[in-house]
């Protein structure tokens, strides 16, 4: 009774987990698919046939690619200024105790929390009150610096817990200063953990929408032009688009969980009987 | 302490404390380290040793006095700028280099042609005897090895001298053993001072030439380790260095160097005081170590010796520990010549315990609890 019984749970709970992915995953086929298709109107809605027309010509939509490209800028200058921020106050964070550090921690979570409405609208109140900026490229930038901080510094400071402070000790008693301390020691054992964050912030910049929408101006990213395109057409380039964004995702993530792999697999196969642990942010 | 003093010292500590708000870390710790000295800071965790060693490195300023090193205050010099380099307890190696760049850190900070560096480095690896791995990860190494590479890196840059903070603690028994005997080796080889800090105490008798002995902050005695053992300077250096018993009584009268002490357990004993005055009615405690002691199956002490039921007997090999409860219920330890002693003695007898007349030494004042002190016999052993 009780094999059959627990035979019965082991299959419904695997059946479960199939709903639950099978409910995640849908859409995102359904961009893949849909990008082989060749629509018959302006809405790349209904199946009809299957094409490679849209692969060969991804960037046949003249305005489409002009706001990827907007959003790959925006992504590349606001990751790249975060990341440098928030895993400076990351380290700052870890690395010393200081007065404020726990409203430091507030203040981090905050953006994280706050509905990314409130924080767009009140964005866009304080751009409007000031004469130095005009909405537009720069706005964009500063909106997303400000999120990304948060997750820039949450994640590094996650990836750093447990690292081995003696290391920098250990560096300037070899008569290292400062900056090559941080140069030699320091920044090449936090950088795994760094770059983790600088893609997340990457990412997280190409996707938001609604904090840019308030704070874009004449500028138009890749999501504004999709939302606003939609009601006229949706070209299956859209897909196309998606699509290339979604396996370059995957592909990063998957080097890097190999990366990750390889390194602990070199690591226990040398390693002798009686090793100790010296550094597990190693 | 004036501006030149001894040539010959590599680190003079002037006066120097260290307080974190109310708590003194060191107080007034005032000593000299010659050039080619091996020094140990001995102690129980929290004593300050290890922040007197990170005020000489330089990761620590002391709160007063000064720090000199080859005769210069480096009290406000950082520590990257200061001719010391540490050995760290948990090694703190890089792990993301080789052993090799892991050695090659400090000359390479300094600039040297790197032709140089790779002379230097790998003449380094050959004393500690690590040549064959020197293109392995810190990780891939025993703890033993990886304590070598540490050693290495730190020597490669000729430090005026080396600091090594509980640098054996990590390793097991055995490795330890042979570490100790490595360091020294070593030590001998370069030539280099080594201060040392510990808190076993039969690893610092066994390798120093000199002993700080520290207890809350303040430095106890400081001494060759042999002065240590036969002569502390008060009742805790006595009883945390080897193994001491510990009997208090009231002195009852002077004799040249020598005092008469009246024991709280009844007998009169001779004691030597190296020095020190006691004045007639103090309250002392005369120290005995358990190796000093003869027991004897006779009841016969007349004046020299004290006696007492035989509790315990543990044979092992060379000597036999005795373990006597004297007639107020004080425990004593005494070490014997197992083949002498074992015949004629059995527990549950009354035995009596005499030594020479130089053996017992004065301290001033009462212990806390009357008799042996715990610390390991065995290792005492070995050691001396």
């Amino acid at each position: 009774m009780m094999r059959i019984r627990s035979k019965v749970a082991h299959w419904a709970l695997n059946i479960f987990a199939g709903l639950g992915l099978l409910y995640l995953f849908t859409p995102i086929f359904f961009i893949v698919a849909f990008s082989f298709n060749k629509p018959k109107g302006n809405f790349n809605i209904a199946w009809q046939e299957f094409t490679l027309d849209n692969w060969m010509h991804p960037f046949a939509e003249e305005s489409l690619t002009r706001a990827l490209r907007v959003s790959l800028e925006i992504a590349a200058v606001s990751t790249l200024i975060s990341t440098v921020l928030g895993s400076l106050i990351a380290i700052a964070l870890s690395r010393y105790k200081f007065r404020g550090s726990s409203g430091i921690n507030l203040f981090l979570v905050l953006p994280l929390t706050t509905p990314e409405i409130v924080l767009g609208s009140s964005l866009a109140t304080l751009f409007l009150g000031q004469n130095f900026i005009e909405f537009g490229f720069t706005t964009i930038v500063i909106a997303h610096i400000m999120f990304q901080v948060s997750f820039v510094a949450l994640t590094v400071r996650a990836r750093i817990r447990g690292f081995d402070w003696t290391l920098e000790q250990a560096a300037q008693d070899l008569g290292a200063s400062p900056m090559r301390t941080f140069t030699k020691v320091t920044l090449p054992l936090i950088l795994p953990g760094i770059l983790a964050a600088s893609l997340l912030a990457f990412a997280l910049s190409i996707d938001d929408f609604i904090i840019t929408f308030f704070n874009s101006g004449n500028v138009v990213s890749f999501p504004l032009q999709i939302y606003g395109a939609a009601r006229v057409r949706i070209p299956p380039q859209i897909n196309v688009l998606a699509s290339m964004i979604l396996f370059l995702s995957v592909a990063v993530l998957l080097s890097g969980t190999i990366a990750g792999m390889r390194k602990e697999a070199a690591k226990t196969s040398a390693a002798k009987p009686k090793r100790r642990i010296l550094n597990k942010s190693a | 302490m004036g501006e030149l003093a001894n040539p010959k010292n590599v680190i003079e500590l002037d006066h120097i404390s260290k307080t974190y708000g109310d708590f003194v870390a060191v107080h007034d710790a005032n000593f000299s380290i010659a050039t080619g000295e091996f020094f140990a800071m001995l102690g129980p965790s929290g004593c300050g040793k290890t922040t007197t060693l990170k005020m000489i490195a330089g990761f620590e300023q002391p709160t007063t006095g000064r720090v000199m090193l080859d005769g210069v205050d480096v009290s406000s010099v950082p520590p990257y700028k200061r001719n010391v380099n540490t050995v760290f307890q948990q090694y703190a190696l890089f792990p993301h280099m080789t052993v090799f760049d892991n050695v090659a850190f400090g000359p390479r900070s300094k600039k040297i042609d790197e032709k140089k560096i790779k002379t230097s480095v790998m003449e380094m690896l050959e004393i500690v005897r690590l040549s064959e791995f020197a293109a392995r990860k810190p990780t891939q190494l025993s703890g033993g090895q990886q304590q070598r590479v540490a050693l290495a890196r730190a020597l490669v840059n000729y430090p005026s001298a080396l600091l090594l903070d509980e640098p054996l603690a990590a390793l097991d028994l055995k490795l330890r053993e042979a570490m100790q005997i490595e360091l020294k080796r070593i030590q001998r080889e370069v030539g280099i001072s080594f201060i040392f800090v510990t808190h076993d105490q039969g690893e610092a008798l066994t390798m120093s030439d000199r002993i700080a002995v520290m207890s809350q902050g303040h430095v106890e005695q400081i001494g060759t380790p042999e002065e240590i053992y036969r002569t502390p300077s008060s009742l805790f250096v006595a009883g945390f260095i080897g193994s001491a018993n510990l009997l208090p009584g009231t002195v009852e009268s002077r004799d040249g160097d020598d005092v008469v002490v009246a024991l709280r357990v009844g007998a009169t004993v001779r004691a030597a005081t190296k020095g020190a005055v006691f004045s007639v009615g103090d309250k002392v405690s005369v120290m005995l170590r358990p190796e000093r002691i003869k027991p004897a199956a006779t009841v016969e002490v007349q004046g020299r010796g004290i006696e007492g039921l035989l509790t315990d007997l543990v044979f092992q090999g060379a000597t036999a520990r005795l373990i006597v409860r004297l007639d107020d219920g004080t425990e004593m330890t005494c070490l014997a010549d197992s083949s002498a002693t074992m015949p004629q003695i059995a527990p549950g007898k009354r035995i009596a315990m005499t030594w020479d007349s130089d053996c017992g030494f004065v301290l001033a004042g009462w212990p806390d609890k009357a008799g042996a002190t715990t610390t390991d016999i065995d290792h005492i052993e070995s050691t001396l």
